[in-house]
């Protein structure tokens, strides 16, 4: 116990700034993505060649099959080491989901309902913003949700490109053989996932309840 | 005033869904675009709203062309209703029926009185609906809404995309009822799209027929049914009897199946005389059919027999039904029906099939129209008959 209680004293900067690196790479990762998916989602949905649409879901698809580690890897001739390349290469893996996520939200809305918005006059830009995106964002926030978690456990790899991180504990600890160290970092990630889904979860549940009033609405 | 002039709608598939379509639209008046799915009565109303382009041709408002007003603006100055209602969910009651108001800017404190004059007007109470969504309410209700949402900016032009046929038969001709009692106040210029004659004669000051693209018949219900252009108008207006089999029989076609109302209003054996007489309230009848979960019909009680026991308190429909006394089985040719209502001095007839469940009920009411929908020009003559038995 006396163990513990000073490997934290020892240890307690460090992981603070480890915790610390983690949720920016984190938060920028979900951000980026966020900005590029759910506008280029949109897109897709008014896009008349469904061709384009099919190729930009191959290639985001794609991007979410290559192994974490090479994506990693891959970046380092173009962007160097450090948290550049981790947040980019995490912001790629975010593509997918949150793109998927918004086509299909803005899909899913009842076509009735857009063309009563259409027929009353409402302009594009208005059926957008006050009717389609309030309804589709129970969808557009669980592909958030969803890719926030899955980046909090990829972004422990990101140590390995000198990013920091939570990860970087763990590397850390097996190199000093330190259980402490290893468990702090692993437990971490978990935690910090754990909560992250909680907290998303919780405001996709609060939007749902106050946007998401179609029969429709599941994901 | 709207004038179509010359109206052509050619799809890039080649599709001609309107051809030269000349039409115009009195102020104030209630017109029905009627025909067969496919004939274009959409199509031609979404014109007015600019919903879609004409390939050729010019649509005139008040005599100002409409392409060259932008599309937004003006669709904001037309309601717009369409069949399946389009409330919008995320919104509350009273926010979708100002949706309109919103757009144009109206300030706040004139928006809120305006939403609860509407919401009045269709006997829906503010206090109890205004917070409400859309999916806290009935279709008749969500309709209600539609409706007045599509007035709330106080437009000079309303359009109406078969707005009732979703609807079952008792809300959809409450809301019949309520349009015309609305339009009789607001003077409005309403476009109406339906397929079902018998709403276009209830509600239409001027009924347009279309077939194929191209406008076959205008002019008010009185002289279509009078005078209909041709066969295929013929066909719309008593569409029943081809149905049915040849022309030329007219009595072998008739069956107590076309006549009776299927949902006639019934209840169980083991309500209470209380429920019974609410229902009989709210469906406006002064007798029950009693049936069993499986609709098998045990009886009928009566509003006298309901009241003259009234008092007490225990006893159930089953205790004060009587049996049936004439019933029909499907199939039944109307005259042999009538006979039997007539010989009887029955005011209705049960129809039930071979295992006892109850289909339908035949009421002098439903004969009457009937009649009224398969031979207009022989309701006359039959009308004198009828009228001696009752």
């Amino acid at each position: 116990m006396n163990n513990l209680v000073s490997f934290f004293q020892e240890r307690g900067a460090d992981i603070a700034i480890a915790l610390q690196e983690h949720l920016v790479i984190t938060f920028a990762a979900v951000l980026l993505g966020s900005l590029l998916s759910i506008p280029l989602g949109i897109l897709l949905v008014y896009n008349r060649f469904k061709w384009i649409n099919s190729i930009v879901f191959f290639f985001a698809n794609i991007l979410q099959t290559v192994p974490s580690l090479a994506l990693l890897a891959i970046l380092i001739p173009f962007l160097g080491i450090g948290m550049k390349p981790a947040i980019v290469a995490l912001f790629l893996y975010s593509i997918m989901p949150i793109l998927r996520n918004t086509y299909d939200g803005f899909a899913s809305v009842d076509s009735s309902v857009l063309e009563s918005a259409r027929g009353m006059g409402y302009g594009t830009m208005q059926r957008i913003l006050r009717i389609q995106f309030p309804l589709s964002l129970p969808y557009v926030m669980s592909g958030i949700r969803i890719t926030t978690v899955y980046i909090i456990s990829w972004a422990t790899l990101a140590t390995l490109i000198g990013a920091g991180g939570l990860g970087q504990l763990i590397v850390s600890g097996l190199g000093v053989n330190k259980l402490e160290l290893i468990v702090t970092g692993a437990a971490g990630a978990i935690l910090l996932a754990l909560l992250a889904d909680a907290l998303l979860g919780w405001l996709e549940r609060l939007l749902t309840r106050r946007f998401g009033r179609t029969s429709s609405i599941a994901a | 005033m709207i004038e179509l002039q010359q109206v052509n709608k050619v799809y890039d598939d080649g599709f001609h869904a309107l051809k030269d379509i000349n039409l115009t639209i009195k102020k104030g008046e209630l017109t029905v675009f009627i025909g067969p799915s496919g004939c274009g009565k959409s199509t031609t109303m979404k014109m007015i709203n600019r919903l879609i382009t004409p390939s050729s041709g010019k649509v005139l408002i008040n005599g100002k062309d409409i392409s060259e007003q932008n599309p937004v603006e003006l669709r904001r100055n037309i309601g717009y209703v369409i069949q399946n209602v389009g409330l919008f969910p995320h919104m509350t009651i009273a926010r979708n029926v100002a949706v309109v108001p919103h757009l144009k800017k109206w300030e706040q404190d004139r928006i809120q009185p305006r939403v609860e004059e509407l919401m009045r007007m269709v006997n829906l109470d503010p206090e109890v609906y205004r917070d409400r969504y859309p999916s806290e309410l009935s279709g008749g209700q969500q309709q209600r809404i539609g409706v007045i949402r599509a007035l709330a900016a106080d437009p000079d032009i309303i359009l109406m995309d078969e707005p009732f046929s979703a609807l079952d038969p008792i809300s959809r001709e409450q809301l019949q009822e309520e349009l015309s009692r609305l339009q009789e106040e607001l003077h409005k210029t309403i476009i109406f799209v339906t397929h079902d004659m018998d709403e276009a004669i209830k509600i239409a000051d001027t009924i347009v027929m279309m077939k194929d693209g191209e406008v076959v018949q205008t002019g008010s219900p009185e002289s279509i049914l009078r005078y209909p252009a041709n066969d295929f108008v013929r066909t719309f207006i008593g569409q029943k009897r081809m149905e049915e089999g040849p022309q030329g029989e007219p009595l072998r076609l008739s069956t107590v199946d076309d006549v009776m109302v299927t949902q006639p209003a019934t209840t169980y054996p083991s309500r209470g005389l209380a429920e019974a007489v609410k229902i009989m309230e709210g469906r406006r009848v002064d007798s029950l059919f009693v049936v069993d979960r499986f609709r098998k019909l045990l009886g009928i009680v009566s509003i006298y027999r309901v009241l003259n026991m009234f008092n007490e308190e225990n006893k159930t429909v089953g205790d004060v039904m009587r049996p049936i006394g004439y019933q029909v089985a499907p199939g039944t040719p109307l005259p042999v029906a009538i006979e039997m209502m007539s010989n009887h001095r029955l005011t209705n007839l049960a129809v039930v099939d071979d295992d006892g469940r109850l289909l339908g009920l035949i009421t002098r009411g439903s004969i009457v129209k009937h009649l009224n929908e398969v031979y207009p020009t022989i309701v006359e003559q039959f009308a004198s008959s009828l009228g001696e038995e009752a």
